[in-house]
């Protein structure tokens, strides 16, 4: 096994393991946290099931964001459902045989590539534009668009410019898998583009991408508006009553 | 006027984003309450020498009771969403009155001294340091929030600034820096019953001379009862009802529809007060024992039903937290929930037709309708979600021929707040006050162009207070803000009401 392959074998084991393990113990403080009083943005559905509905709304089609913004919705909801395509796409590298669904997919997701770098420029734009926007940002704000834009480029660049060995890549990432290394092409791309994910996977518990879980438990849009009905009592409060 | 200083905003035709000036409200910084006054509410008179490290425990410590803060303090990606939806960024241009940049204040603060980000790279995530400036930018700006919530409506997240300024209110409150105008008015609460300081005597005085006034103008024995035992319903109002205009209107209102509907009712003088300030000061123990009197009154008074008047935050307290704070309320007749707004109970009147109404007695007005920020967000009316906004409109309509909504944006989920809600009624705020009524203001003078509005009709004591003083401001007449049950009691014909025929005799 080359340098090479041990220092990246190495650095994806570690990004794995801080993402999940940050994560684990982020979304376990966001559940234990109580939640004291009703407190859902009304009108607010007043069934478990129209909670379950406002949340998907929310997560599918960004619907708070688009009475907010058009201009952001737009670049971000091309980002977002850009991303996913991509992140499809990539399941090939990682699943042996490659399942139907994403063979299928597979001519669409390099547009994808380009609609989500687009979709982040136009978001960064956004941030230099409007002065209110200019005024929120801090320098992490930027970092990050430069990363994703990065790791768009970055993948872009291997699929339209310098082509890279797709098998053995994905070689070395089922055998990181399965514990049968197996060595990683020495492209400069490749290596950048890895880089940066690794980059990403390892500062996502740390920065704002913890949004992503944490629209599930915001409580202006999880609860079921009901206070009338049913008396909501958090731990702490109920040892006020004694 | 002439006594304040500073310029009041003109008015748009439509809605304009203003570009951000730096601090225009940076000197706005409301009185602080005196140490007794502080520690008549459980909490330190004032800042100590080691206020950064109480600060900082206190944080830490709500962070682990509210998931709201913990969630909204890590969600916010900056989209920029909120940054225009503020009435007080629009008012006054200020950028740190952009709810996002208000959250920062103490965004910055935990992740400097909580996250790994802030401890490790303060810079990059802008993070700072806690100091007097800080300190003093928290004091300024979370008293600049009248917790209305329209910034979390537009929020991906549903990121609740209302929910940061409590927070940050409790942890000044907590560490010896509180705001006279709420902290003073949550022990006159505590001392004698309600928040205007009215023992008593000065109530049943008041109740009386309304009595009077009835059999004067009609002839019939209205009643406004106090204390009485054995009532089914206990009302629970603001005491603005007791005295102040059009606030009162609303009240002898609430009387004519009892009366009409035939029930008993009453009012309470330990309960005399329906607003619960400690929601504005974040403080689930102070808000627990406010609401406490109304259980305690509704167990004296031995009634079956609660029913509060009209009041905005205090319906929000009412509606979504008395159940939590005070409740089980398993000792009231469960076929009503609990508890109603007067609205609710109202509304059922007008559909079973127990109500005389002629809407012609309102003809020499032209309405519209200030939905209120926190019945709006916060609660709701009736048995579907948006009665909060159907319900007081239906009513509004059933006593009243010539009604006008003000623009969609304006109004209903999306409605501004009248500029002085959230614990900012207060005179030494009235820059603030004036310049977040703008977007209102700007509403109400289109509907009162294009559509000949005379008067614009509220459901909270606070909006009515607020409104009488800012609409002079911007040329319009303190008159033209009305009680909802100000227009019910006009168009209500008493049973055996005496007629002006009558009169000439
Ligand atoms: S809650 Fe209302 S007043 Fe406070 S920041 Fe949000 S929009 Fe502004
Ligand atoms: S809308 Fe929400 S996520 Fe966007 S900047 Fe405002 S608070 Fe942050």
């Amino acid at each position: 096994m080359s340098f090479l392959t041990m220092i990246f074998a190495g650095l994806f084991y570690a990004a794995t393991a801080i993402m999940i393990a940050g994560l684990v113990s982020k979304i376990t403080q966001f559940a234990k946290t109580p939640a004291p009083l009703k407190i859902p943005t009304t009108p607010a559905p007043t069934t478990q099931t129209g909670v379950v509905l406002r949340m998907f709304r929310e997560v599918a089609f960004f619907e708070s964001l688009f009475k907010g913004t058009k201009w952001t919705w737009i670049f971000s909801y091309v980002f977002h459902m850009a991303l996913f395509l991509v992140l499809f796409r990539h399941l090939r590298y990682f699943i042996n045989p490659v399942p139907m669904p994403v063979e299928l997919l597979q001519p669409f997701g390099m547009y994808g590539g380009f609609a989500m770098v687009a979709g982040l420029f136009g978001l960064w734009g956004r941030r230099f534009l409007v002065d209110r926007v200019k005024y929120i940002s801090a320098a992490s704000d930027h970092l990050m668009l430069m990363l994703l834009i990065g790791i768009g480029i970055s993948g872009l660049s291997m699929t339209f410019a310098v082509h890279t060995d797709v098998v053995a890549v994905k070689a070395f990432f089922i055998g990181l898998m399965t514990f049968s290394f197996s060595e990683l092409p020495a492209d400069f791309n490749l290596l950048i583009h890895l880089f940066l994910v690794a980059l990403l996977m390892i500062i996502f518990p740390f920065s704002k991408l913890l949004h992503i879980p944490g629209v599930f438990f915001s409580p202006s849009r999880n609860q079921i508006d009901n206070p009338r009905e049913k008396r909501h009592l958090s731990d702490w409060a109920r040892k006020l009553e004694d | 006027m002439a006594k304040y200083n500073f310029k009041i905003p003109a008015l748009n035709e439509y809605p304009v984003v203003p570009e951000l000036e730096e601090d225009t409200m940076a000197h706005m910084e409301t009185f602080r309450a005196k140490p007794e006054f502080q520690e008549a509410l459980g909490f330190k008179g004032e800042l100590g020498e080691n206020w950064k490290e109480d600060c900082i425990e206190v944080i830490g410590e709500l962070l682990g009771k509210y998931r709201s803060l913990q969630v909204y303090l890590d969600s916010c990606v900056k989209c920029g969403a909120c940054t225009d939806k503020c009435h007080y960024y629009l008012g006054t241009k200020d950028p740190k009155n952009m709810p996002v940049a208000r959250q920062d204040l103490m965004r910055k603060v935990y992740r400097r001294y909580f996250t790994f980000a802030g401890k490790y790279f303060p810079k990059l995530v802008g993070a700072t340091d806690l100091t007097t400036e800080i300190l003093d930018d928290w004091y300024n700006y979370y008293h600049q929030c009248s917790q209305c919530r329209r910034c979390s409506v537009f929020c991906p997240y549903g990121i609740d600034t209302a929910e940061i300024s409590m927070a940050a209110r409790e942890i000044m409150d907590r560490i010896g820096l509180g705001d006279k105008y709420s902290n003073e008015i949550i022990s006159k609460v505590f001392k004698i019953g309600n928040n205007l300081g009215l023992p008593e005597p000065a109530l049943a005085d008041t109740l009386e001379g309304l009595e009077e006034d009835m059999q004067d103008d009609f002839g019939v024995d209205v009643k406004y009862p106090l204390d009485k035992k054995g009532a089914d319903i206990l009302l629970v109002t603001p005491s603005a009802d007791f005295f102040a205009e059009p606030h009162v209107d609303g009240l002898i209102g609430y009387g004519k529809v009892f009366h009409e509907a035939g029930v008993s009712w009453t009012l309470s003088s330990k309960a005399s007060e329906a607003a619960n300030f400690g929601m504005f000061i974040g403080s689930y123990e102070n808000m627990r024992k406010i609401s406490l009197r109304i259980r305690e009154a509704a167990i004296e008074l031995g009634v079956k039903r609660i029913i509060f008047g009209e009041c905005g935050h205090a319906w929000r307290v009412a509606y979504s937290f008395l159940n939590t704070l005070a409740g089980p309320f398993d000792f009231l007749d469960p076929d009503y929930p609990v508890p109603q707004h007067i609205l609710e109970f109202t509304w059922d009147e007008i559909q079973k037709g127990t109500l005389n109404i002629d809407p012609s007695e309102n003809d020499h007005m032209t309405l519209t309708y200030h939905d209120s920020c926190n019945v709006a967000r916060a609660t709701r009316m009736g048995d579907k979600p948006g009665g909060q906004f159907e319900i007081p409109r239906n009513v509004i309509k059933a006593v009243c021929n010539n009604f006008y909504d003000m623009a969609p944006e304006t109004i209903r989920g999306t409605t501004f707040c009248c500029g002085g809600g959230g614990g900012l009624l207060t005179d030494d705020l009235m820059e603030v006050r004036v310049k977040g009524a703008l977007p209102r203001m700007e509403a109400l003078k289109n509907v009162i162009e294009e559509h000949g509005v005379t008067n614009m009709a509220a459901i909270c004591a606070i909006c009515k207070s607020q409104f009488t003083k800012v609409l002079p401001f911007y040329g319009m007449d303190m008159d033209m803000i009305v009680s909802v049950h100000q227009l019910v009691s006009n168009a209500i014909i008493l049973t055996g009401q005496k007629t002006d025929d009558d009169d000439d005799d």
